[in-house]
């Protein structure tokens, strides 16, 4: 067989995959708005410049999520994280430099991660209900640390290390994507780390009779999920040159809807970081094209609630038809 | 007694003995297996086989008693333990990742890793030299599967076992437990599972088969021993004895006639 044609059949192969279903509803997403919305500045390369750059704080959480999902956890507190993450930065920001302000910000992620991780172990309880509590616990802290005032941000370093800034024309927002992307994608794909993940969400017990520390390996996808949420709180803070309570209030469903879109299986075992990327991606461009057929904000949230059943909906005929 | 022409212990239980609470499951157990010999493990259901099974294979520790590996008394209190000296069990369910493919679940937890030392570190995976080496421990089998990258939910029973086989095999392991390999497969798969069996033990492997399958036993084993309510109670060439001689010794009909 020649290469050229082995690739035909990898292709093919590809074509019909989980996996692949997120780039044809991109690309039709894509067009449909590209038609109707044809005299309007949608399809112009600024525009999806700035889906990007607002995504990115999801996209950076979309990546961290995929981790969680991929041992078979959920991790609900990633909405609350990102506040409390940009609040302790933005207030450390005011004593110390940057680099203590962003160790201090990651740490306080790792930490709210270890709990949840500690806690699912521990008592042996769905994430779902501990990341649940965590995420009440997280939240009421983000709103009591400041008495819901926000903390603004002067140092411009900061803001545009985290948000405004870019390198030879390419915004900084990108390289942070591509970066935690790349990341995301190496050690999922590429080390025995993400084999562990996977082995872990496909089968617990032959990951355990195999040798692998199941507890350990959990307890890590929640903290990657959890440093992941921090990243993006600070990520809005350099962007909105301050951090307030309210920050990733509405992302938790945006975040699932764009991950389980991205064919990364709600149910453990199956982990697709691109696919999370682009699921991002098509989040923000859902919103900006709705936004520019003027529907409201009420709107876009019903169509991310959509989205995500359709994404459900795919995965759970999937898993009956094995 | 019938010998390979190995003859020399593998594996080696001196007085095996295992409670729990007040439940005697192993009393008195003592067997031993020659290299390239295939012994039956029979008993009926509570005699004790799990619970033997489970203590060659580090799951549980025998509160009594010696196993000699290659004649050196080893401590086996993990699984780990277990397969550190040879000893690599097969269990029922496979221990399979169903969306893996085989060469991921031949080097799940035991990956090849890049020879570059700061990749290595990272625990970046080397895929070519694992499909490479998974090629050719699929080669050494003989076995009807189809392809080293194919996912093991679409593989068929006989077949998935043969990869849980290969595995253990790949491994370098002396010895091989296997738990009811073939309680699950119909006619046709059974007798691949047998022909593997037959294979491996021809390489020098030691083979212990757990089966309820007088058929499978009578076939493929060399020697078999019956457990009765936690004792070795028989310890019998299969060419000398009849299926019901095996029946009698595993309902305590009747002890030991050889």
């Amino acid at each position: 067989m020649s290469t050229d044609s082995a690739s035909i059949a990898l292709l093919k192969q590809f074509a019909f995959k989980r996996e692949a279903f997120i780039y044809y509803i991109f690309i039709l997403v894509l067009v449909i708005f590209a038609v109707f919305l044809h005299d309007t500045a949608f399809l112009t390369v600024s525009n999806f410049m700035n889906i990007i750059r607002q995504m990115a704080p999801i996209t950076v959480m979309a990546v961290g999520l995929t981790f969680a999902l991929s041992v078979g956890h959920i991790d609900l507190s990633i909405g609350s994280v990102v506040a409390l993450s940009a609040l302790v930065g933005a207030l450390l920001l005011q004593y110390t430099g940057i680099p203590m302000a962003v160790a201090g910000a990651l740490l306080i992620g790792g930490v709210i991660g270890l709990i949840n991780g500690v806690l699912i172990e521990r008592m042996q309880v769905s994430s779902l209900l501990i990341t649940l509590g965590t995420m009440g616990i997280v939240t009421g802290i983000a709103r009591q640390l400041t008495n819901l005032e926000s903390v603004p941000i002067i140092n411009q370093d900061f803001t545009f290390m985290f948000g405004a800034g870019d390198i030879l024309g390419i915004p900084i927002l990108l390289i942070w994507t591509v970066l935690i992307g790349g990341i995301g994608y190496i050690v999922m794909q590429k080390l025995a780390f993400g084999r562990h993940l996977l082995a872990v969400g496909g089968s617990p017990k032959a990951a355990l009779a195999m040798g692998i520390k199941v507890t350990r390996i959990r307890m890590y996808s929640l903290v990657i999920s959890s440093v992941a949420a921090a990243l993006a709180g600070l990520l809005y803070a350099g962007r909105l040159h301050g951090a307030r309570y309210t920050l990733g209030e509405a992302d938790l469903l945006t975040v699932i809807a764009a991950v389980a879109i991205g064919g990364t299986s709600l149910f453990g075992g199956r982990a697709c970081i691109v696919g999370a990327i682009l699921g991002s991606w098509l989040m923000g461009m859902i919103n900006n094209g709705l936004i520019l057929s003027g529907f409201s904000t009420n709107e876009q949230m019903i169509a991310r609630g959509v989205i995500l059943i359709i994404a459900v909906a795919i995965g759970v005929k999937e898993l009956k038809n094995g | 007694m019938d010998r390979t022409s190995l003859d020399q212990a593998a594996i080696e239980l001196n007085s095996i003995k295992k409670s729990f609470g007040g439940v005697h499951a192993l009393k008195n157990v003592s067997f031993k297996i020659n290299k390239g010999e295939v012994v039956g493990l029979l008993g009926d259901n509570g005699a004790g086989k799990s619970t033997l099974v489970r203590c060659i294979s580090g799951i549980h520790t025998p509160d009594h008693g010696d196993i000699l590996v290659n004649g050196k008394v080893v401590s086996i209190e993990s699984a780990l333990d277990a397969r550190n000296v040879g000893i690599e069990t097969v269990f029922q369910d496979l221990a399979m990742v169903p969306e893996f493919n085989i060469t991921e679940n031949l080097f799940l937890n035991r990956e090849i890793k890049h020879k570059n030392p700061i990749l290595k570190w990272l625990g970046w995976l080397d895929k070519g030299a694992m499909e490479r080496r998974s090629k050719k421990a699929l080669n050494r089998l003989n076995s009807r599967i189809p392809s080293y990258d194919e996912q093991i939910h679409h593989l068929s029973g006989g077949q998935r076992q043969a990869v849980a086989i290969a595995r253990a095999v790949n491994w370098g392991a002396d010895i091989v437990v296997m738990d009811e390999p073939t309680a699950a497969l119909g006619v046709e798969q059974s007798a691949q599972v047998n022909e593997l069996i037959k294979v491996i033990s021809s390489q020098g492997v030691a083979v212990l088969l757990i089966s309820h399958n007088m058929q499978h036993v009578v076939e493929t084993c060399d020697r078999a021993v019956v457990l009765y309510q936690g004792e070795s109670v028989a310890d019998v060439a299969v060419a000398d004895v009849t299926k019901e001689d095996l029946v009698a010794l595993i309902t305590g009909a009747k002890s030991q006639a050889a």
